[in-house]
């Protein structure tokens, strides 16, 4: 039995035939759909996997079957090599498939290029694992839909009621302001290699900044493999091109963990910038020795998170990662059943 | 406000010198009067506003937000002002925010009733980083990396003067410092400082080297023990005395029977701060029990005598010596303390010699505690401020030297945030079981060049075994020679020993880690 999702009541009045987690609970690997067989974001090698989105904390190699957007296949195929699954099974946004009668659909995420949340459907009832998201308009992804479900299962990365994340434009003025007051500095902005990455190479792009960019070799594969699904970012050259020269007033990006490495002491006296929703605490800010702080993050901040669970119209709420002992409690001030599914394998991602 | 809190935002992720003082320079040049000064007063030494903030702050956000949020909250972010900065709700009404003149006349002498008011008022008129500024500010210290003295070299660059002509007349000053800006713009007069303790920049030496003494006459040189205290210049202007730091911050509060013992006179003399305990100078460790004190019992006093050692004299009265020779001016010094004799003082005396050798040969065998080394010094120097060249000099002992191990490393800052360059050593230790183990006993980051410094780097990087955050700890594998200048025991090391000035001598890439220097060297060496 199809039941459309109509509004909030949807989860009160579907009959209670069998209770969630008897078909969709954590297991040793992660997330466990028991009449489907498969796994969502597993960590360790399975038969059957569904895949949110490319992060290697989610997406991983080794497992049979791969069941995941075309463009999260072709994220997992530069990043471990095309025979990272056994088995790959590209869905589209939109289409719905059959696993073991249950019915399966992906929804974008809006978190990075590809991410999708992961709609599951079994005898009439709908549970939403949302794997990671946020509500911001981002260039470089599909913008997050809203879905109606009896369950949520959500994120909770920045589930503190401190992070609340202000536009992202502004923070690329930023950068490309003190690129102009700089000109003898080389800007060293550290990002997370897949999605924050072309994300802040299309906003600067949006805000005029056409000079080349430079790039640390970790993140050329994936930018190559967004200009190669239609995403323009513009004039990109390897960082290894300048052959050790310093670059002074140049932007370069490179993964976070590269900017206190070795590799960048060739630039001119670089201004160290970080593009992260961490940003926001000066704790973190000065534990990098970040100069240049941008709060840019590609998942959903304190208002959005609360107001994304509460807007699914959901009877419970499944917290996987995160900050989950805040947010469950203002879900459960605000009458929402929620709990923490206390997952393991995920991480405070370089976001 | 929202200029010092972009400037407090830009100071708390800026490490290099330079550039913060660039910041201030542009902050104080282009900032109208009086919400300069404010800034300058909360940079240099914390507005003393003295307000019921933390329990005012508590009750605020006690109505406005979940006590579990709140604290889970306050705990990921460390810091109660950027708490309540990032939770405060974002203001609704387009009133313009306050400037920093509006809110200290607001608190000012303002009760606890009305204070919270008038704090909730500002916060909903600024946003995040407004709010993090005006918290900031109104609780003393903004912690940004600025020190007093930094803060005056800005001011003297703003305003193309030289850093010494605004200490002479910084303590004459009062926030906001009107009269300050007033005479660096040219709009006034020099600040009188007749009636105030004010701080004279002191004057420094050099070290000696040979061919410096080569150069020297023995007979135009006083030679006087360098002790093992803290340089002072106590400024006494009738009821106000102070005691002033080298870097002229303002330490009497820490040596209150120092200031009492000089009370009523009418100079500025320069000399050295040492505990005395029945004669004897007491190890430098004993002195650091009293410095940054806020409240001095008499327990602390009886217990870590204070006393000052003279041995030069800016102002005797109305009268500055600053442009007599040193031999005028300690003439002057030991007059008036004969003539006036004030407690918990002597002059420092002379060592009297023939030629350098044979001071050299005297000072070497003088073992005496609290001696550092020698100061010779041009009797027809003049008191300059700064480091001038070619009039004082000091003499020091040629330093300790023991072979340690490298245990730890840690990232630097600044331009140094990619090389691990803070380096952790250790010595040889026998346990009770018959075995060998290292114990840490100091840390260096200086001694070293560019060079040596990225190949220390490549070295920690390759043997690392393990890391915690920005240390890491190495296999123990190579050898550093240090150089200290002395070493005392210590409770708050494993080592039981803690080393003065330690900083690295020789990287001993030929020696084998095992042949380093065992614990009972250094213990041999305590003073």
């Amino acid at each position: 039995m199809q039941k459309k999702a109509t509004g909030k009541n949807v989860g009160a009045i579907s009959p209670v035939l069998t209770s969630p987690e008897a078909w969709l609970h954590p297991s040793p690997n992660g997330l466990y759909c028991a009449p489907g067989k498969f796994h969502i974001d597993p960590h360790s090698p399975v038969e059957r996997a569904i895949i949110t989105h490319g992060h290697s904390d989610h997406a991983r190699s080794g497992h049979g079957a791969v069941l995941a957007t075309p463009e999260t296949i072709e994220i997992m195929k530069v990043r471990y090599g095309a025979n990272a699954a056994r088995r790959f099974e590209p869905q589209p946004y939109g289409v719905t498939t059959n696993i073991g009668g249950v019915a399966v659909r992906l929804v974008p995420a809006g978190h990075i290029l590809g991410s999708a949340q992961v709609i599951l459907e079994w005898q009439g009832r709908r549970i939403v694992v949302s794997g990671d998201y946020k509500r911001e308009t981002d260039p470089t992804c599909a913008p997050f839909e809203l879905v109606h479900c009896d369950v949520f299962v959500t994120e909770a990365t920045f589930a503190l009621p401190v992070f609340r994340h202000g536009p992202a434009d502004r923070e690329a003025r930023k950068l490309i302001a003190s690129l102009g007051c700089q000109p003898d500095r080389t800007h060293l902005l550290g990002v997370y290699g897949l999605g924050k990455a072309q994300r802040m190479i299309a906003l600067l792009r949006a805000e005029g900044y056409d000079a080349p960019i430079y790039l640390h070799g970790a993140l050329v594969a994936l930018c190559e493999l967004y200009e190669r699904i239609g995403i323009e970012l513009g004039d990109l050259r390897p960082a290894s091109e300048a052959k050790g020269k310093p670059l002074p007033g140049t932007l370069v990006l490179a993964p976070p963990s590269a900017l206190a490495d070795r590799w960048s002491q060739r630039f001119a006296d670089p201004v160290t910038a970080f593009a992260s929703g961490w940003m926001q605490v000066r704790g973190r800010v000065r534990q990098r020795g970040v100069e240049l702080p941008l709060v840019v993050s590609d998942h959903a901040d304190w208002p959005d998170l609360v107001d994304t669970c509460l807007a699914t119209g959901a009877s419970e709420i499944w917290v996987t990662h995160g900050r989950d002992d805040a947010l469950v409690h203002e879900l459960g001030k605000r009458g929402q059943h929620a709990r923490a599914l206390a997952l393991i394998g995920f991480e405070d991602e370089d976001d | 406000m929202q200029r010092f809190a972009d400037l407090l935002d830009s100071l708390g992720t800026t490490q290099s010198r330079k550039r913060k003082i660039a910041l201030l320079v542009e902050y104080f040049r282009t900032t109208g009067d009086p919400d300069r000064g404010w800034a300058l007063a909360a940079l240099a030494e914390g507005l003393p506003l003295r307000l019921p903030l933390r329990r005012t702050l508590r009750e605020l956000m006690a109505e406005r937000i979940d006590p579990v949020l709140y604290k889970l909250s306050r705990d990921y972010v460390g810091d109660t002002a950027e708490t309540v900065s990032l939770l405060w709700p974002e203001p609704s009404l387009n009133t313009p925010p306050p400037n920093l003149d509006e809110v200290v006349a607001g608190v000012s002498g303002v009760t606890s009733a009305k204070f919270r008011p008038l704090l909730s008022g500002y916060l909903d008129r600024l946003d995040v980083s407004g709010r993090f500024a005006l918290l900031k500010l109104l609780g003393g210290a903004p912690r940004v990396g600025v020190s007093s003295r930094l803060a005056k070299t800005a001011i003297a660059e703003a305003f193309d003067r030289n850093v010494a002509e605004i200490e002479e007349v910084w303590h004459a000053l009062a926030p906001p410092y009107g009269n300050l800006f007033a005479w660096l713009v040219g709009a006034a007069p020099r600040p009188d400082t007749k009636h105030v303790a004010v701080f004279r920049p002191l004057m420094l030496s050099h070290p000696i080297e040979e061919k410096d003494l080569e150069a020297l006459d023995p007979t135009a040189i006083f030679a006087e023990w360098k002790w093992d205290g803290i340089r002072v210049q106590l400024s006494a202007a009738g009821d106000d005395v102070r005691l002033f730091s080298r870097t002229g911050d303002d330490i009497s509060v820490a040596f209150p029977e120092i200031c009492a013992a000089f009370h009523g006179h009418q100079a500025v003399v320069d000399g050295e701060l040492l505990v005395i305990r029945k004669g004897q100078i007491a190890p430098f460790n004993d002195l650091q029990q009293r410095l940054n004190r806020k409240v001095v019992g008499p327990k602390l006093k009886r217990d870590y005598p204070a006393h000052v050692r003279l041995y030069d004299m800016l102002i005797d009265g109305d009268e500055d010596l600053r442009n007599q020779p040193l031999s005028v001016r300690r003439a002057r010094l030991i007059a008036w303390h004969v003539r006036t004799a004030p407690d918990l003082s002597d002059v420092s005396s002379l060592v009297a010699f023939g030629d350098f050798t044979s001071l050299g040969r005297i000072w070497a065998g003088t073992r005496d505690a609290g001696i550092e080394g020698l100061m010779l010094k041009q009797k027809s120097s003049h008191y300059l401020a700064g480091r001038p060249k070619g009039h004082w000099w000091k003499w020091k002992r040629a330093p300790l030297t023991v072979d340690c191990v490298l245990m730890y490393a840690q990232r630097g800052s600044g331009k140094r945030s990619s090389l691990y360059s803070d380096y952790t050593f250790g010595v040889w230790r026998v346990t009770a079981d018959r075995t060998r183990e290292l114990v840490p006993v100091g840390k260096a980051y200086s001694g070293f060049t560019d060079a040596e410094l990225k190949d220390l780097d490549r070295w920690v990087r390759a043997y690392t075994t393990e890391r915690f955050g920005p240390v890491r700890a190495v296999a123990p594998g190579l050898v550093l020679e240090v150089a200290f200048d002395a070493v005392h025991t210590s409770a708050r090391h494993k080592s039981g020993v803690a080393m003065r000035f330690p900083r690295v001598h020789r990287i001993r890439w030929d020696k084998p880690a095992d042949e380093a220097d065992t614990l009972d060297t250094i213990v041999a060496l305590i003073a």
